[in-house]
């Protein structure tokens, strides 16, 4: 709700400006500049394909010659005797330039590049996924020959090669410009594709016996030479897609050498979270997804900017639709959100929401039957409304309404609850919590301006992470920490029971922390003790950063904690939660104890303001006392003593306890749902009003920062959103919510925005000691990676064969006392269950496993009945078999 | 009567004398004055005998042309018991060609449905694969709909084709009582298979590549693609012909080796 920018600290100083001239046009640039850049300045395009200003200058292709002259020492201006590539040249003082505007001999130097680069370039255009929206196409029209000179056979390689289940390398298009190879190098740090070989030549070495030069997985099958112990192994075929000679593709990566440490799921050597954006910014259809593979040409689609739904970091996509069908997405283009990356979760992660299982008219249950049967709106929200009433005169009515809610469904939720239902039983945390964290939140989050923002990360000299892991939980986050830190301006420090890959990259210096004992870590750093002397003086440092995750309410005091260091060292304080409606919910006051603007529930002169806002009677009208948080809403309405249930977007598996809140909603008395899919929670509602999906709303989330995100409509339908059936609903009941439209509730949000009294007091939660596991039993740490087992994922099996595969993390003195190495499997028992996953020895203390919280094969609140600090047996080994391939 | 300075009816007064024919005349051919044509009588647009001559014959000269066209030779077409013959590239309904050996030319480009100038045509391309390939090459054609209520039958769209799989036929009798109907798919364009084709799909003819079949180098069935279809469908009507086409192949390419050799 807030946009105010600070300041950033350490603001790169005024640069010296840089005089030169680009076809007889004088600019001055920054010193450093590159030509290229500089040409761009005044207009001038000079063809390119390996350059990218988000990448280091490579001068890879060749395609961007230009003619260069400069002042010699007398300061006669003479030309380079050759044409320079100006994508690697930094502009100098009196530089003249001539590009092939003006100079012939650059423009036949251009000409002769681009007529080599399409000696080997097959003609497929009509059939490559690239063909309309092509750099290669486009300049070949711009700035090449209009007929070929070459009559000879093309170099051509078995293809397509499968890298992961989502990427297909296509390398006779290939150019070898190395951007998509110096994307995952420089930006993520996950380099599964390289240069290979040397030269040009026949594949396979026929010629001369050296590899030509190509991009790809360092694969001994494709590649065709004998591996490490000698041998040639047989290039794996997939079933999936041919080659143009009717020859089955090929599986690249098999990892016959390779460790459990760094598989997907499908077996094969893990490639990158990011790696669909090498589709992306290749220039020619090199690199393409098996997703949108042959589904769609350029000019069939249309295109809405959007916000990616999937983490907090709020970034910027765009959505390319054909006939009502999402067919994929991109990367959008915002420097202060997450520049021209995404993750593959927001790229290829859409199909969830046109899958059959998309609720399409009101559900009512059938008072024979018993069953879930289709109705008419007017008679659902009647029946809907009829229930609720009646619950709320009986014992009241506990509303969850989940935390993917934009900005405005989540206003109307929270106006719903106080206005329509008169209660304060709210709260969208989904997942594990603590009334602690209700309380930071009122305290350190709601309401407050935008302070720690993307560019603030980039810039603060320390960044601490706790009880985060962003790779996994907030992609934006890690690529963003990873610039800083290769840029040499941030050093990360990270709380974690090991280092992660993702810590890795970032260099982050790990401070060893079971899980529970965070609280306690912390507070040692704030007395600045011992081992943490150092930590705590980079904290110090103006501009330090602590972002802390969203998995720290699961320990007591955590929150409290880390409330103290930040006010000990004066770092800033930002609080990262892994869904994108998160921090909105917060704002409006989706909390027991909070209103919109952070205006908490027990101020009277807050309700005051709210309920004048709302148009409501002064006195009395909104309830003042704190409400019953998430777990208190579920065990009082499974033992009646609430009436009923309104529920949103939950999935029954983040819940801890899942097993105990699914009896709790089947024996709750009157519950309605809003979903966008049936959900195993369908089963026990009354009524179930279904609400648009992101791609058939409007809206705005709130990412992580506090920075409002509006996203635009793509599909017009007749989907309703959450705030238009909460609307209805309200009318039903006989309130007027006023939330029936986007304009309605912006006004009402402007309104409340600005709230300058009394916040919540700050948590005082004693830091309870880390739980220390008696003898035989292991503490668990967890967190959800960002490929998992999550509804949100559903329907993109490409995408869900480049998760990492689930393993269990062991300590080299567990793996050794339970007799197992790297590829054996563990069974690991909880209360509830047992699961069982390939081990991996990674350094950590000795008592503690690690295991995904939701992924195939681990789901950990419903399979062990444990979460993050809970405590578990580990029970049969299991010797490694020979790994099988998933194809 | 037609002159530009002959004033309109209702500024000239008394124009009942006036023959009424120039009333009408001018407003309808010059397009001025519309809406203020007023009082014309039927009647009044025979115009007058001018003289007795003509006053004679004025009964049955309308039957002069019947009369002399009864000697003319007829040009009435007898359509639609006889079908009228249309020039040879007369660009009539659609056709998606096969190659020779049955596969698909049809590689789901949609470089037609780009030419294409009314939006008539719908392309969505897949993927070949090993258990279904249906054209040579790693695409295909999946759905194709043409839209016969837009089309002109312009042939922007045959032009574009890369693979020549998109040719005109001259069938032009394409009118039909739904809307529905008129959108032809791909079942109904595709070209009938023609003796010795196997229909897709089916691989490729061992060790061709698309551009060999582009460049007609592949001219029926071969014995392992026949074998391929009877393995995986045993059913095929297309198999009995296909089979002899292809020992017909195989006995003339060794024919044609020996003869070489």
């Amino acid at each position: 709700m807030t946009t105010t920018a600070t300041p950033k600290p350490g603001t790169p100083a005024e640069v010296e400006g840089i005089a030169v001239t680009i076809d007889g046009v004088e600019v001055t640039v920054p010193k450093g500049t590159l030509i290229i850049r500089a040409a761009e300045q005044i207009g001038i395009q000079i063809p390119r394909f390996c350059d990218h200003p988000l990448l280091k200058p490579a001068g890879a292709c060749r395609q961007c010659l230009v003619m260069v002259a400069t002042p010699d020492r007398e300061g006669n201006v003479r030309e380079m005797p050759k044409p320079q590539a100006s994508c690697t040249m930094e502009v100098s003082p009196g530089m003249v330039v001539s590009t092939q505007r003006t100079s012939e001999v650059a423009d036949k130097a251009q000409h002769g590049v681009m007529e080599l680069l399409l000696i080997n370039h097959p003609l497929d255009c009509p059939v490559c996924d690239k063909g309309g929206e092509c750099p290669l196409q486009n300049q070949a029209m711009s700035n090449g020959r209009t007929n070929s000179r070459f009559t000879d056979v093309k170099r051509t390689y078995p293809k397509p090669v499968k890298i992961s289940t989502e990427i297909l390398l296509d390398r006779d298009r290939c150019i070898l410009c190395q951007r998509c190879t110096r994307f995952q190098a420089e930006i993520p740090g996950d380099p599964f594709i390289d240069l290979q070989g040397r030269g040009g030549g026949a594949p396979g070495g026929a010629d001369h016996g050296m590899l030509p030069q190509q991009i790809g997985a360092y694969d001994e099958g494709v590649l065709g030479f004998a591996g490490i112990d000698g041998e040639v192994r047989e290039a794996a075929e997939t079933g999936q897609m041919v080659g143009p000679n009717g020859d089955p593709a090929l599986l690249s990566g098999i990892a016959y050498t390779v460790g459990t440490a760094e598989l997907d799921a499908t077996g094969r050597p893990f490639a990158s979270y990011f790696s669909g954006n090498t589709i992306q910014i290749c220039p020619v259809g090199a690199l393409t997804s098996a997703t949108y593979r042959f589904r769609s040409r350029p000019f069939d689609l249309v295109s809405t900017e959007s916000i990616a739904e999937h983490d907090a970091s709020g970034s910027a996509i765009r959505i390319d639709h054909r006939r009502g069908v999402v067919l994929r997405r991109l990367a959008g283009d915002d420097p202060a959100v997450n520049e021209e990356w995404i993750t593959d979760k927001d790229r290829f992660a859409f199909t969830w929401q046109a899958l059959p299982d998309v609720i399409q008219t009101p559900l009512v249950r059938d008072e024979e039957t018993g069953e879930l049967v289709a109705a008419s709106w007017s008679e659902a929200i009647a029946l809907a409304a009829r229930g609720l009433a009646q619950a709320a005169d009986d014992g009241g009515v506990g509303v969850l309404p989940g935390g993917r809610l934009t900005l405005e469904d989540a206003y109307a939720w929270s106006k719903f609850a106080r206005v329509v239902l008169g209660t304060n039983d709210v709260d969208f945390r989904a997942r594990a919590n603590s009334p602690e964290e209700a309380e930071f939140l009122g305290h350190a989050v709601a309401g407050v301006s935008m302070d720690v923002t993307f560019a603030g990360l980039e810039s603060a000299p320390h960044v601490l992470l706790v009880g985060l892991e962003p790779e996994d939980e907030a992609g934006t986050i890690f690529l963003r920490l990873r610039k800083a830190v290769l840029a040499g301006r941030t050093s990360v420090s990270t709380l974690a029971p090991f280092a992660t890959r993702g810590s890795t990259k970032v260099r982050a210096a790990l401070v060893t922390t079971e899980p529970g004992a965070e609280a306690t870590t912390l507070a040692a750093i704030a007395a600045g003790t011992g081992d943490h002397a150092e930590l705590a003086e980079s904290l110090r440092a103006e501009g330090a950063v602590i972002l802390v995750g969203e998995r720290l309410a699961q320990v007591p005091g955590g929150l409290t904690a880390v409330l103290e260091l930040a006010k000990a060292t004066g770092a800033r304080l930002a609080w990262v939660p892994r869904r994108a409606g998160d921090r909105g919910a917060v704002e409006v006051g989706l909390l027991p104890g909070l209103l919109p603007g952070g205006r908490p529930v027990t101020d009277a002169e807050a309700r005051v303001d709210v309920a004048s806002a709302w148009g409501l009677d002064a006195d009395a009208a909104l309830p003042g006392e704190i409400g019953r948080d998430h777990a208190a809403i579920l065990a009082d309405a499974g033992s009646g003593e609430l009436a009923g249930l309104l529920l949103g977007g939950i999935d029954i598996e983040d819940l801890p306890g899942a097993g105990e809140s699914e009896r709790a909603v089947r024996e709750a008395g009157f519950v309605v749902q809003l979903e966008v899919r049936t959900s195993a929670l369908s089963r026990y509602a009354d009524v179930v009003l279904p609400v648009a999906p992101p791609t058939m709303k409007a809206g705005t989330f709130l990412n992580w920062e506090g920075r409002p995100r509006p996203f635009g409509q793509v599909f017009a339908t007749s989907a309703r959103s959450d705030a238009q059936v909460l609307d209805m609903l309200a009318e039903g009941m006989g309130v007027d919510l006023g939330t029936g439209s986007l304009e309605a509730v912006h006004r009402e949000l402007s309104e409340l925005a600005a709230w300058d009294g009394a916040r919540q007091p700050a948590p005082a939660v004693e830091p309870s000691p880390a739980p220390v596991p008696s003898a035989g039993e292991h503490t668990v740490a967890t967190w959800r990676l960002m490929l998992d087992a999550a509804r949100g994922q559903d329907g993109e099996p490409y995408l869900a064969g480049t998760a990492h595969r689930p393993v269990v993390r062991v300590s080299p003195g567990t793996a050794s006392s339970q007799g197992v190495a790297d590829g054996d499997r563990l069974t690991v028992v909880g209360p509830l269950g047992s699961v069982t996953l390939p081990v991996l020895v990674t350094p950590m203390p000795d008592h503690v496993v690690w295991l995904p919280l939701h992924s195939p094969g681990s789901s950990l609140y419903r399979m062990l009945g444990v979460g993050s600090g809970g405590s578990v047996r580990l029970a049969s080994a299991e010797r490694a078999t020979n790994g099988e391939v998933i194809r | 009567m037609s002159d530009e300075t002959t004033p309109m009816p209702h500024e000239r007064g008394g124009t009942d004398k006036q023959p009424a024919s120039s009333d009408v005349a001018k407003p309808a051919r010059g397009g001025q004055g519309i809406g203020e044509v007023k009082g014309v009588h039927a009647a009044s647009l025979i115009p007058e005998p001018k003289n007795a001559v003509e006053a004679l014959v004025a009964p049955v000269a309308g039957f002069g042309v019947t009369m002399a066209t009864l000697f003319k030779p007829v040009v009435t077409e007898q359509y639609p018991r006889e079908k009228a013959p249309v020039e040879p590239r007369y660009h009539g309904r659609h056709q998606l060609n096969r190659y020779p050996d049955g596969l698909e030319k049809c590689i789901g480009c949609e470089l037609c449905a780009w030419a294409c100038p009314a939006d008539a045509i719908y392309v969505e391309g897949a993927s070949n694969t090993p258990e279904a390939q249906y054209s040579p090459g790693e695409r295909y054609g999946r759905v194709y709909q043409i839209n016969y209520l837009r089309c002109i039958f312009c042939g922007l769209c045959i032009e574009a084709c890369p693979t020549r799989a998109l040719t005109m036929t001259n069938e032009f009798e394409l009118a039909d009582q739904t809307r529905e109907k008129l959108i032809f798919t791909k079942d109904d364009l595709l070209a009938p298979l023609r003796e010795g084709m196997l229909a897709a799909p089916h691989p490729m003819a061992e060790g061709t590549t698309d551009g060999s079949y582009y460049q007609g180098e592949v001219t029926g069935p071969t014995a392992d693609e026949v074998e391929w279809v009877r393995r995986n469908r045993p059913d095929e009507p297309s198999l009995e012909s296909a089979t002899a086409a292809a020992k017909r192949g195989s006995a003339r390419s060794e024919g044609s080796a020996g003869a070489a050799s």
